[in-house]
């Protein structure tokens, strides 16, 4: 992704003051004469003086004539409407002022260039969006101390926000989550060593399954647990059960994602080790795995981002109380997108507060755990960090007569 | 791979080829058997996924027959009941989903690989795997309380001016506000912004694997950004774009949350989106299973079964399709 060279990568950046630097040698005669300005440059992007005129423009126009339009002339309302109505009007206004300086082709490809630029600012808009509406509301629910440590087990729903908490619900996640890690880290990592280290056809067979696997509905991984553990072997609702069903989601996400990574290990680390003799289970301990270290952490971090947040599986095999239950393994367990779920279908001011203010701290995990991988996971394998590479140098440095370096 | 012991007697005037066999020590076999089993044991997880599924379903299938598909109505303590309505509201919901997520992700895919100003680009790509990892129970509750009242207007506005001549878009009481609350509309187009992360980061990786030759090819021939485009990124990613329509659609027939929460659940094939009431297979199986037991229960086992099936179907061809387009797996988040 970051090697490809886009257009603007031309045009634009250091080159362009090499140009009259490299015209001196080849050009000798004609370099001399008055006509020593180069030709001027194609420019197939970047933002010149013209389109911010043209931009502005249609803007104003567009904006004026939909204002027009829509509060004094046509008896409708509605924001969204008005909205639509004016990107129409400005799409059509870029193009009617495009085509003052341009040929056809360059006014298709700057309004095409405009919604797709819109596109991009409206996922952004959607994620930015979504996070300040949350944040908003939950933040009355956030700023009471009790919100972190007290359960809401003895309240009435309707209880001030002054009452009662997430506590349950934190400690539920926690557990749920360390179980789900404890089951699928071990099983999607040796997956992920058996497709890339030992491979064959049957590791083809087993990538096609855990890319399946990762695209089964939530909802059917709780049913399953469902159907498995409590119907068929009669145990209880659980917190053990919940974290079985995020096992399902999380299995796939590890293992794909240590796959990459293992395969990133540069092939000639693994014949160094073999060519030394040792066996293929030294190799993958002491140079593959550890060279995929910040990878496999990633992997990890990336499990738990997804599944942390996940609530259909939960709210199947977990059962529904609002006590405290330190136990996972007896009597039904809360967790935090259960909590959200549970508290938002209550119609209720102060539920709703509280059903937000726990999703903002769901929110806060998953950005913790997916900022975490991306920071650990941000090296190529085999990269050390400042740290590692400080602590090698110690290690194997040749001694000198004051010591180790 | 370990120890390589040379077998054949070493006999230099006959240049006889030196035969090389390997004899895995304990340790690699250990190692071997232990990494086959994990792989094995994510098989027998699939494996046992449908088979407990099925298990389960098997008496509602055996009671229904044919018609657990196409039946409309759940009365199980009636002995008639079936997923028929459910498939309809799942796929309706899918459609919706997909006339947000389709158009939105094309263009955002577009520009985060070919418009974006370069330091931007990975803050942008970052952005879309974390709007991915966003819990739907974020989505829901953005959904129900900011989304459905901003797009109650919409689909008024699009009864009234629609509706007259197109009976898809007309609603009973188009007067009354609470007609156009919790629809497959809203549900859909609450679901497509779910599954834009997932059909933008597909289809950005396969634009961004257009060859670097042709693209500039293209501009040195003259052409516009978009002419590069057209001719270039969008035939080397057609693939990629029909893949990333295609889990899209995985992901959002799956949806349970989002759609649990915003519709109103109901019974009846509805030809009418922008009205209240419709149903899909997951949040039936999530509004159903505490108060189901016996014959209903597993017709709800039934409907997983057929969910899990669909989903897998639609994943699979999905993931032949993407594949042709790009070499190796890549990190699905």
């Amino acid at each position: 992704m970051s090697t490809t060279l886009t257009p603007e990568s031309q045009s634009s950046g250091p080159e362009e003051a090499d140009g009259p630097v490299l015209d001196r040698p080849i050009y000798t005669d004609v370099a001399r004469t008055p006509r020593r300005t180069p030709a001027p440059r194609v420019r197939t992007g970047g933002v010149t003086p013209e389109l911010v005129l043209h931009l502005v423009s249609a803007f104003a126009g567009s904006m004026a004539l939909t204002w027009l339009v829509y509060e004094r002339l046509v008896p409708v309302a509605g924001a969204m409407g008005f909205w639509l109505c004016w990107y129409v009007t400005f799409l059509v206004m870029l193009a009617a002022v495009s085509a003052t300086t341009l040929d056809r082709m360059s006014v298709i490809d700057r309004v095409v260039g405009a919604v797709v630029t819109t596109c991009g600012l409206l996922l952004v808009g959607a994620l930015v969006g979504i996070v300040v509406f949350t944040a908003l509301r939950g933040k009355d629910a956030l700023g009471h101390w009790n919100f972190y440590h007290q359960t809401t087990a003895f309240i009435g729903p309707d209880a001030s926000l002054d009452q009662g908490g997430i506590y349950a619900a934190m400690i539920g996640t926690l557990e749920q989550v360390a179980i789900s890690v404890a089951v699928s880290v071990p099983l999607g990592i040796a997956t992920a060593v058996y497709l890339s280290e030992v491979r064959g056809k049957l590791a083809r067979l087993v990538r096609s399954v855990v890319e399946a696997m990762s695209a089964v509905p939530t909802i059917v991984a709780g049913l399953f647990i469902y159907s498995m553990l409590i119907l068929k072997f009669g145990q209880e609702r659980s917190g053990f059960a919940a974290s079985l069903a995020l096992c399902v989601s999380m299995i796939p996400v590890v293992t794909t994602t240590a796959e990459v990574v293992l395969r990133l290990v540069p092939g000639g680390l693994r014949e160094a080790s073999l060519a030394l003799g040792t066996t293929q289970w030294q190799t993958v301990r002491r140079v593959v795995l550890p060279t995929a270290r910040p990878g496999l952490i990633t992997a990890v971090l990336l499990g738990v981002a997804r599944v942390i947040g996940e609530t259909s599986p939960v709210l199947l095999v977990a059962g529904s109380t609002s006590e405290l239950n330190y136990d996972p393994m007896h009597g039904p367990q809360l967790s935090l997108p259960l909590f959200v779920f549970n508290q938002m279908r209550l119609p209720l001011d102060e539920a709703i507060q509280r059903a937000f203010g726990a999703a903002v701290v769901l929110l806060v995990l998953v950005v913790f755990f997916f900022a975490m991988a991306r920071i650990l996971g941000g090296r190529p394998p085999g990269r050390l960090s400042r740290r590692q590479q400080r602590r090698l140098s110690g290690r194997f440095a040749a001694p000198t007569a004051e010591g180790t370096l | 791979m370990s120890a390589p012991t040379i077998a054949g007697p070493p006999a230099p005037e006959t240049q006889q080829r030196r035969v090389l066999t390997t004899k895995p020590s304990a340790q690699d076999i250990t190692f071997v058997a232990a990494s086959r089993s994990a792989a094995v044991s994510t098989l027998i997880i699939m494996g046992l996924i449908g088979v407990f599924l099925a298990i389960g379903a098997w008496p509602a299938l055996k009671q229904q027959g044919f018609g657990f598909i196409t039946e409309s109505k759940w009365l199980p303590e009636a002995g008639t009941f079936g997923i028929a309505s459910l498939l309809w509201g799942t796929f309706l919901i899918g459609l919706f989903a997909l006339c947000v997520a389709v158009p939105i992700g094309f263009g955002a895919a577009l520009f985060i690989s070919e418009y974006a100003p370069r330091s931007l680009k990975k803050p942008l790509v970052t952005l879309v795997d974390l709007m991915a990892a966003v819990p739907s129970i974020i989505y829901a509750l953005w959904g129900l309380f900011f989304l459905q009242g901003h797009l109650l207007e919409v689909a008024r506005w699009i009864s009234v001016h629609f509706g007259s001549f197109l009976p898809f878009f007309r609603v009973d009481v188009p007067d009354s506000p609470s007609s156009f609350t919790s629809s497959a509309f809203i549900a859909g187009i609450a679901t497509g912004v779910v599954v834009l992360p997932t059909v933008t980061s597909i289809m950005r990786e396969v634009f961004a694997q257009a060859p670097i030759g042709e693209r500039e090819g293209a501009i040195a021939l003259g052409a516009t950004r978009w002419g590069m485009i057209r001719t270039v990124v969008i035939p080397f990613g057609r693939s990629g774009i029909v893949g990333g329509v295609m889990l899209g659609l995985g992901r959002a027939l799956g949806e349970t949350i989002v759609v649990y929460t915003i519709i109103s659940p109901m019974f009846e094939f509805t030809t009418h989106p922008l009205q209240s009431g419709t149903n899909t297979i997951a949040s039936h199986i999530a509004a159903r299973y505490s108060e189901s037991g016996g014959i209903a229960l597993a017709g709800l086992l039934g409907a997983g079964l057929v969910l899990f099936l669909f989903t897998l179907v639609i994943n699979t061809l999905a993931g032949v399709v993407v594949s042709r387009s790009r070499s190796g797996a890549a990190t699905e988040i």
